[in-house]
């Protein structure tokens, strides 16, 4: 068996890395990867202290995270085609109306 | 035996999540991504989390990554050029290696060390999961119906040509 702790640390460094991505990029799509990844990462913290516990509570969480990624990319994803099709850019950078 | 399938995964599985954050091709951070949630799956089986496993492949690499990359096929993104390392780079490097030692501090002061006990037959199943999803979870699991019916108007609002 590996010990709980391995799998938090994996978890850690995987938001990490989504953290960093979306520090990072600037293409707005590989932004939203980034934070596909981070909600992944939580995930598998939550289904590890399920299995430390013994209960199945943490595996039900992981479910409406999957629901609310589901929701997010759905409605993040057609923000782009309205910002693509008005400004032609999917670069951050570019999109800066709301920057005060 | 375990421990050195669960470091393999994890090598992989990381490898494959700094392929989505560094490569320049949207198309290819995709599919890295596609990677990077298929191996995730994998621990979830090491952690008899079945029903969660299937539930990681279908919606997760199925539904959104084929959003993702019909997306980047249909506003046909270009390969961003990257600048040189400026001060972005180092705020993002430094801030992602930050929380990673928090993250890891964290887990090693507070860190569960002992192996996880064992568990009775049907952990994790879709019955037990579905038990405790419609009766203890019933609240949640109707607001999350809504949720997504309101994403699903959202998205076709936004997806309209004139709003």
């Amino acid at each position: 068996m590996v010990p709980t702790a391995w799998y938090l640390v994996l978890s850690a460094v995987l938001f990490a890395i989504g953290v960093a991505g979306v520090l990072l990029r600037r293409n707005l799509i590989v932004v939203f990867m980034a934070i596909e990844i981070m909600l992944n990462a939580v995930n598998l913290s939550f289904v590890a202290f399920a299995r430390q516990l013994g209960t199945e509570d943490g595996q039900v969480i992981v479910f409406f995270v999957m629901a609310v990624a589901a929701a997010e990319a759905a409605v993040g994803l057609a923000i782009f085609i309205q910002l693509f099709r008005a400004r032609e850019t999917l670069n951050a950078d570019e999109v800066t109306t709301l920057r005060w | 035996m375990s421990v050195l399938v669960f470091l393999v995964l994890a090598a992989l599985t990381v490898a494959a999540a700094l392929t989505v954050i560094l490569h320049r091709n949207p198309v290819y951070s995709a599919l890295a991504l596609v990677s990077t949630l298929a191996l995730l799956s994998c621990f979830f089986v090491l952690l008899e989390a079945y029903m969660v496993w299937a539930l990681q492949i279908v919606v997760y690499a199925g539904a959104i990554v084929v959003l993702f990359v019909f997306v980047i096929m249909l506003l046909n993104v270009q390969s961003d050029e990257r600048a040189l390392p400026g001060p972005g780079t180092v705020v993002g490097v430094a801030g992602g290696a930050g929380l990673l030692a928090l993250l890891i501090a964290t887990v090693a002061v507070r860190g569960v060390t002992a192996n996880p006990p064992a568990v009775g037959a049907g952990f994790g199943t879709p019955e037990h999961l579905a038990r405790r999803l419609f009766t203890d979870y019933l609240v949640p699991f109707e607001v999350t119906s809504l949720l997504l019916l309101v994403a699903i108007v959202g998205a076709v609002v936004l997806g309209k040509r004139r709003i």
